[in-house]
């Protein structure tokens, strides 16, 4: 993560004095930060500190929520997303988002790779082909499925299903993929593979994960992000955010050291 | 054993009792409705019966012309009310925001379920039979059925489509889909069998009105066929009513005939409607 390769890849993420507002209920507020690209940068801090709110600021999943108001400067690669001319729909297919529960719609393995691709477009059945079996690939799940891709999603095992979800987010070949708590609702070994992947994706993207597991954030990621709600008549900020490495050996924040080791959260 | 434990054993007892009683009581009744309406139509059954218009003043004869119409109504009914239905349900359950406006919508649609056929009967003389100069026909009646039955479809497409978990909606949205693509990609086809069975049960329902056709596509007697959207038809339900009051010397056992008819006709579109869903079912799952 030198300077040099930061340069020429895509997927950065600036942002400036991010707030989010729920109606009248200010949420997040201050936050800014730099978001590396080609590396795992995760997101820590106690429930409704505003983790996922402020994952939702970044794919503008946010504007799903009638309530919801961001304010601040996002930018993508220098680009405002939030600006006029950017279409969320179209930035959704750069930033890409796995969710807290597997969640593959009702139809095969196949057409869930392939759904995002279709919705930009593709139609050639080579080109497809080729996207769902390299998508597969890269979400560590092809050497299980490629005999059946015509299976229907919910046969498969719940961590097959989470990186199935992996795959279908890769599919429409992102710049960057969020994740939201994506391994809290599998049995270890699936949250092995799946950490496993998410460690080889770096290689092709930016990755931003949220997690509640102390271990799983020194293990995957580069950069550690800590969120503080001290309150809830105040919204959250930023405490800190670092290299996990140092973060997790020497914070240079009190509350940051209290939550790692577990004092409150 | 103390006395607490042993009053609970003894109301739980009860309850399983009182309960188990009543669904009893529904499913006996269910059986001998059923079965009275098959002995008693039975013997009327007959290839004539079904293939055959009426004749004799109606005293015997087939039913065939009450047949083809109430088919004709039913589809015709289907035509207008499922496109609206559908279009409203998912308006009300993806689209409408949340406020007065949309409370009002509701209120007005709980409130067109309560309406009683006959109103509905008188409206669809005013309108379209009158108004619209559309005259006694298949075409008055139907849209006087799809008005008695676009609540139902409304109110059984938002229900369907609130089962489905908004997880999946948000993969669709991340992936850069509409709203609109999220619906009828994702959503609608999960949610089809409950839509497809509410509907069922509401057109199950217009099948055997006779008040809202009665000023509106039902005549006495006709032997002919319809040919087009604009005839006047002969129907099950009111052929029933006018052969149990108005035709005297006739046999009972045509009364029951075409009563049977009826009911299996509509039980088999629900029989159909559920194989169908128990099939979706174990394809989809959440
Ligand atoms: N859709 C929403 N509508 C209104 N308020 C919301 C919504 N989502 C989140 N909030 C509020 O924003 C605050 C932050 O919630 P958020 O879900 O971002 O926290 P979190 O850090 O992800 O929590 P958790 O670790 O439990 O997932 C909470 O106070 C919550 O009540
Ligand atoms: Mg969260």
């Amino acid at each position: 993560m030198t300077e040099s390769r930061e340069q020429n890849v895509t997927g950065v993420f600036e942002l400036e004095n991010v707030s989010v507002t729920y109606g009248s209920e200010v949420a997040i507020a201050g936050v800014s930060m730099h978001i590396p690209p080609r590396a795992v940068t995760a997101l820590i801090g106690p429930s409704g500190c505003g983790k996922s709110t402020l994952l939702r600021c970044l794919n503008r999943m946010n504007d799903e929520i009638g309530s919801a108001k961001v304010r601040g400067r996002i930018t993508l690669d220098g680009a405002d997303i939030y600006a006029k001319e950017m279409d969320p729909v179209e930035l959704r297919t750069r930033v890409g988002q796995v969710f807290q529960k597997p969640n593959p719609f009702p139809m095969t393995i196949y057409d869930n790779v392939a759904y995002g691709p279709r919705t930009q477009g593709t139609r050639r059945r080579s080109e497809l082909d080729e996207v769902v079996e390299r998508s597969l690939k890269r979400a560590a799940l092809w050497g299980e499925v490629k005999k059946d891709l015509k299976k229907h999603a919910f046969e498969l095992s719940g961590g097959q299903q989470q990186r199935l979800c992996i795959a279908r987010a890769l599919a429409t070949q992102p710049e960057v993929v969020l994740m939201d708590e994506p391994a809290s609702s599998l049995d270890p070994i699936s949250t092995q593979q799946v950490e496993d992947t998410i460690a080889e994706l770096k290689e092709y993207v930016t990755i931003v994960i949220v997690t509640h597991n102390m271990q799983q954030a020194a293990r995957i990621s580069d950069l550690t992000a800590f969120m503080l709600r001290e309150s809830m008549e105040e919204p959250a900020q930023l405490v800190e955010v670092g290299e996990t490495r140092v973060m997790f050996t020497n914070p240079g924040d009190k509350r940051t050291e209290a939550y790692i080791t577990g004092r409150f959260g | 054993m103390s006395r607490r434990i042993r009053q609970a054993r003894l109301t739980q007892t009860l309850a399983v009792a009182i309960t188990g009683a009543a669904a009893a009581f529904i499913v006996t009744a269910a059986l001998f409705l059923l079965g009275y309406i098959l002995v008693r139509g039975l013997p009327a059954m007959s290839w004539e019966f079904i293939s055959q218009p009426p004749r004799g003043q109606m005293k015997a004869g087939g039913i065939l012309p009450s047949i083809i119409g109430t088919l004709a109504l039913t589809s015709g009914t289907a035509a207008f009310a499922l496109p609206v239905g559908v279009a409203a349900g998912i308006y009300l359950s993806e689209y409408a925001p949340r406020g007065r406006m949309t409370r009002i919508i509701r209120l007005a649609i709980s409130n067109m379920a309560g309406v009683p056929s006959i109103v509905y009967g008188l409206f669809g003389l005013a309108l379209f039979v009158i108004l619209f100069s559309f005259g006694t026909s298949i075409l008055a009646g139907a849209l006087t059925l799809a008005c008695l039955t676009l609540p139902v479809i409304i109110t059984a497409t938002e229900e369907a489509l609130r089962q489905i978990p908004s997880d999946l909606r948000q993969a669709s949205l991340a992936l850069g889909a509409t709203r609109w693509r999220t619906i009828y990609r994702v959503v609608l086809p999960a949610a089809a069998p409950g839509i497809v069975t509410g509907s069922i049960l509401g057109l199950a329902r217009a099948a055997g009105e006779t008040a809202p056709i009665l000023f509106t596509a039902a005549v006495y007697y006709k032997r002919q066929l319809p040919t087009s959207i604009f005839d006047d038809v002969m129907v099950l339900p009111y052929h029933i009513y006018i052969l149990a009051t108005q035709v005297t010397g006739r046999p009972d056992d045509i009364i029951w005939g075409t009563a049977l008819i009826l009911v299996g006709g509509v039980t088999a579109g629900s029989v159909i409607a559920a194989t169908w869903r128990s099939l979706q079912r174990k394809k989809v799952r959440w």
